[in-house]
């Protein structure tokens, strides 16, 4: 690691991630395999096992995985402004294209086929997320409590007008007690 | 600048308390939007079909679409930069404790609840589309967008493969030949 350390160039470090930014589609998980090509086995920064684990912090840290794994790797490569870079690398690309597709669509949002398109899209857009909650619930530790916590959350948030981050405050809340009642339980 | 001062803070917020990837900030977009007015339901439904449709994290790109429409390009950079800042900050902390950390009993129980939440957020900004989608104005349920949801939703199970793109190029083609 010592020796890859000298090597890798904060410009090694800002190009891989904004190549990465540039070229996945659907984020999330989908980015796991760009990543792995290209810190495993094309640059050598992380081994396997390390990836993974990065993606597992990654998913339990607050933020994006993609965005936290890239922050992770310039830490260890470079240290601060290495994870500064590397996690300007990811995003550069997103900000470039998203700004110049925004100014289009709001030029052209009052047109009626973009209307009628987006009115299309919008359903797609219904199936994909609906997809999205039905396989992270198949991925989710199964037990009545957990599911309480789910469905708190959409009748909270949907119903009574609870913000998320309230949701989020409560939950971890809810955590810590459901942690110690068990640790308790196991002393007695 | 103010505008500028409060999407950085919203963004940032989002950035905080979104555990569990791009999708997971969904939800606090619409938050975001039902607080500050500054884009309805709809639109937010919009800049996600976009967001998934071009290259880069999700989250990201929603970010930098929301803060274009609120702030030019300005607008961009600073939520982008709100968003992901709570986490590059909290990762540089924590790497150094790392496994440790991340191992422990009482971090993992609270993790696998936040899980928990995040389905159910993620279902509330679900059912936050759906009310657009498929009622009119004065709550009739609409049939066609609803056999086009029902024929969607089984074409992206059965070829699981195909990226989101294809499912929101498809949505696009079926809204200016059907509406």
């Amino acid at each position: 690691m010592t020796e890859k350390e000298n090597k890798t160039t904060l410009w090694d470090l800002f190009f891989s991630f904004a190549k990465i930014g540039a070229m996945t589609f659907g984020g999330g998980m989908s980015m796991l395999p760009m990543l792995q090509r290209e810190c495993v086995d094309k640059r050598g920064w992380a081994t396997e096992e390390q990836m993974l684990d990065y993606f597992a912090i990654g998913q339990c840290t607050p933020g994006i995985i993609a965005v936290n794994t890239a922050t992770i790797i310039g830490k260890k490569q470079r240290g601060i402004l290495g994870s500064l870079v590397s996690t300007l690398g990811i995003v550069t690309p997103s900000i470039i294209i998203i700004i110049a597709l925004a100014s289009l669509l709001i030029r052209y949002s009052g047109n009626t086929y973009v209307q009628r398109a987006f009115a299309g899209i919008r359903v797609s857009v219904c199936a994909l997320i609906f997809t999205s909650i039905i396989n992270l619930g198949k991925k989710a530790d199964k037990n009545m409590l957990y599911l309480m916590v789910t469905l708190g959350a959409v009748a909270g948030t949907f119903f009574f007008g609870l913000s998320p981050i309230a949701a989020v405050i409560m939950t971890i809340v809810i955590g810590l007690i459901a942690h110690f009642a068990q640790t308790r339980r196991q002393d007695k | 600048m103010n505008t500028l001062l409060i999407l950085f803070w919203e963004f940032f917020k989002a950035g905080l308390f979104a555990v569990g990837g791009g999708m997971a900030t969904i939800p606090f977009l619409f938050d975001i939007g039902e607080r500050t007015g500054w884009y309805t339901a709809a639109e937010l439904a919009d800049m996600i079909a976009v967001s998934e449709s071009t290259p880069g994290p999700i989250g990201v790109n929603m970010a930098t679409f929301v803060g274009m429409r609120v702030g030019g390009i300005a607008g961009a950079v600073t939520s982008t930069i709100g968003l992901i800042a709570p986490s590059v900050i909290i990762i540089l902390i924590v790497i150094t404790l790392l496994d440790k950390v991340y191992k422990l009993p009482l971090v993992q129980t609270v993790f696998s609840f936040l899980r928990a939440c995040t389905v159910g957020l993620i279902a509330n900004a679900f059912l936050q589309v759906a009310v657009l989608t498929f009622f009119d104005g004065n709550m009739n349920i609409l049939v066609t967008p609803l056999i086009l949801f029902a024929v969607v939703f089984v074409l992206i199970n059965v070829f699981k493969k195909v990226h989101p793109i294809v499912w929101i190029a498809l949505g696009a083609v079926a809204g200016i030949l059907i509406y």
